[in-house]
């Protein structure tokens, strides 16, 4: 029995903040006192408040310590531990009212959140079997075992209105029905998609680290539904917590007997395997992800034959994402209306987003589909530094960027499509009119170049010339029939790629082109980058009226390129000049711009 | 595990652990004073005695926690019973037992132990 917990965030960002140090000292810390049989000590999964980690949590009183240090270890355990006293000053601000401390629920980060997929992430140890099981884990297994048939399976994930949250949005119940045919008599395979490769997107690894086995649970009830006996999941190798969490939730599971042979002696056997991506975007690609999984080079293939026809192995198949499943569980224990009384009319439930760029709160939301991205952006993750919004970057280097015009737009699959982008696997990133949107597209098409398997020719070779057109563009050596090649060409490559890769890698360029192009104007007309991003269009310039002549940006100039000597006014040569910015930094005149 | 019964014996095992970490509002707030003259004079036992016996009794509206000193430092160890829309209740000189006997009469039951209360000690 212990009379308090502190929650420790195990996460990647909170683990690359050194939380694994905070949680060693805590313990140590702890024992230290004496406290060791009264507080415990729990490694969680993301809280996604990952801007402050590492984060800890004290119960039960939830107090809420942002950015710990190890040196203040001593401190909480002594003052707050042991005595009683909340440490203040390491309290997340926001949660510091005038009347004593806030619930954290009442936050701005987490008042507009709702945690259907994300609910036990921050809040079990995921290592622990058991505290998955105490909040009713593996209880929709038993029920889908001994209650329902697998035609009702299916019927429920299909009345939910359940969408796949990798990307293309397709229905999850639909895909369970077309694999369903013919069961006992064929060999069948669940899989599960955690190759999640989207710049900036992280909330899979998230579920995988925070809430191991709600995927397995998960994949054992689409098993039931479809008729399959064996599971894959596909993670990428760069995941070793992802990896190593699953790894002890599998032996976990086998052990209790959740997975293996006559589940709850209902005669159902099902088993799940690992096997690790190398990193290929295009594995991400289901095609291409089931051809690595049987052991060849992972690229992808015609369809039809469709997963569900003819999958691994060709073998019928389902294939999921890890978000995807992480709703199954809670459908099944609450019902399908209870989800579907959540989101749009077409888009149901939730979805995480994984905010990140010029925002202040970077980490993981849940927000009901439906949420408009001002309310994302303005309330919950908020723009730093008092800059104006520009564009929010969605679905990775397959979406587009959504101009500020269209902030008020609910979000969900269909309305992200009609503006252009789309939902894909819930990366968003936030940009201010400090970032150029040519070289955003330029940025995402190297991405594709990069990533591009090279199958088919209007991927390998299409994109290479985009970037090429970019390239030149960003450069000031572009014309105007360079926009309109460059939109033949996406045109070109959307409709003759042969997988979702080379088939939406065109879209940031044709988003931008159609909110900013009075930006690709400037940089090929007048020669200008009007957010002072691409170095070969702007010269760095000292105002003679307001430089002192301090030297200090001659001092810290990396190329020589300022001269002048004191109290005289400074001159820059653009003829050695590198454009780093480093004098524009340093100057305290405000004397160096950019023009 | 072959059975639903086993699933729900670790269910029930485990919720109370994992419920413990959710935040609520209509809780009975029970806070024992635990500054250096609290501990000093026997704080410690009285704190662990009560968390110990609200888990194992699965008083699942009752939340213990600490604080610090209140001023009254002659008649630490100090409990005190916040509970939303009634008036603080202050026990003094605690002990593990009496702390047991607050427990069952207080907080289960309802009936405030006006004998260990300050309200009954001439200051």
């Amino acid at each position: 029995m212990y009379r308090s917990h502190v929650l420790v965030c195990g996460g990647t960002g909170c683990t690359s903040s050194g939380s694994a140090q905070i949680a060693e000292k805590l313990k140590s810390e702890i024992r230290r006192q004496g406290l060791e049989k009264e507080v415990a000590v729990v490694k969680t999964g993301c809280h996604g408040l990952c801007a402050l980690g590492p984060i800890m949590i004290v119960y039960p009183e939830a107090v809420f310590y942002s950015m710990v240090k190890p040196e203040d270890i001593p401190e909480i355990v002594e003052e707050h531990l042991l005595k009683g006293r909340v440490v203040e000053r390491l309290v997340y601000q926001e949660t510091v009212g005038s009347d004593g401390i806030k619930s954290l629920k009442d936050t701005d980060f987490y008042r507009n959140q709702h945690r259907i997929a994300l609910r036990n992430c921050g809040v079990i140890n995921p290592e622990d079997i058991d505290e998955y099981i105490g909040t009713r884990g593996y209880e929709a297994l038993g029920k889908v075992l001994t209650e329902m048939t697998p035609d009702q399976v299916i019927q429920t994930v299909l009345d939910s209105g359940l969408r796949g949250r990798g990307g293309a949005g397709f229905p999850t119940g639909m895909k369970w029905k077309f694999a369903s045919g013919n069961r006992g008599n064929v060999q069948k395979y669940v899989c599960c998609n955690a190759d999640e490769g989207d710049p900036g997107a992280f909330m899979d690894r998230s579920v995988l680290e925070g809430d191991p086995h709600v995927v397995l649970e998960a994949m054992a009830i689409a098993g039931y539904a479809i008729g399959a006996s064996q599971g894959y999941i596909y993670v990428r190798a760069e995941y070793p917590i992802a990896v190593e969490r699953l790894k002890i939730a599998i032996g976990q599971a086998r052990e209790y007997g959740l997975l293996g042979k006559d589940i709850f002696g209902s005669g159902f056997d099902f088993d799940i395997d690992l096997r690790l991506g190398a990193g290929a975007f295009v594995c991400g690609e289901e095609t291409a992800l089931m051809t690595s999984i049987e052991g060849n080079r992972g690229e992808p293939r015609p369809r039809p034959p469709f997963p569900a026809v003819k999958g691994l192995f060709e073998s019928p198949t389902i294939l999921n994402n890890v978000e995807t499943y992480a709703n199954i569980p809670q459908i099944i224990l609450n019902g399908a209306e209870w989800f579907a009384s959540m989101g749009t009319e077409k888009s149901k439930g939730t979805k995480v987003f994984a905010l990140g760029g010029k925002i202040n709160n970077t980490g993981l939301v849940e927000i009901p589909m439906g949420t408009t991205l001002r309310t994302v952006i303005e309330e919950i993750g908020g723009i730093p530094n008092g800059k104006k919004f520009k564009a929010a970057q969605t679905g990775g280097p397959s979406g587009g960027c959504i101009p500020a015009e269209h902030m008020d737009i609910p979000i969900d699959y269909d309305n992200l499509l009609s503006i252009g982008s789309m939902m894909g696997s819930g990366g968003l990133i936030v940009m201010d009119e400090d970032n150029c949107m040519v070289d955003i597209a330029k940025f995402f098409l190297e991405f594709t170049v990069d990533e591009s398997c090279g199958k088919c020719t209007p991927c390998r070779i299409g994109t290479k010339r985009m970037y090429e057109i970019l390239d030149k563009i960003t450069k000031g050596q572009g014309t105007l029939e360079d926009l309109d090649k460059l939109e033949e060409l996406a045109y070109y490559i959307k409709d003759n790629a042969l997988c979702g890769l080379g088939q939406t890698a065109p879209n940031p360029v044709l988003s931008t082109l159609r909110y900013f192009r009075e930006e690709y104007i400037a940089h090929v007309v007048d020669k200008k980058c009007p957010a002072g991003v691409c170095k070969s269009l702007l010269t760095y310039k000292i105002d003679p009226e307001k430089c002192k002549g301090c030297t200090l940006c001659a001092r810290n100039c990396p190329a020589g390129a300022i001269t002048g000597s004191v109290k005289e006014v400074h001159s820059i040569d653009p003829a050695k000049c590198v454009k780093c910015g480093a004098c524009m930094e340093k100057c305290r005149f405000n004397a160096i711009y950019k023009d | 595990m072959k059975s639903l019964e086993e699933l729900k014996a670790i269910r029930e095992r485990m919720q109370g652990q994992v419920e413990f970490r959710a935040e609520n509002s209509d809780q009975i707030r029970v806070v024992v004073g635990m500054a250096t003259c609290g501990i000093a004079s026997g704080a410690r036992p009285v704190l662990t005695t009560l968390a110990e016996e609200v888990q194992k009794r699965d008083l699942k509206n009752v939340t213990v926690t600490q604080t610090g000193c209140i001023g009254l430092c002659q008649y630490e160890p100090i409990v005190e019973v916040l509970e939303g829309g009634k008036d603080k209740i202050t026990y003094i000189k605690m002990t593990p037992e009496k702390a047991v006997e607050v427990l069952e009469q207080h907080l289960v039951r309802g009936q405030v132990v006006e004998k260990y209360t300050l309200n009954e000690t001439r200051l």
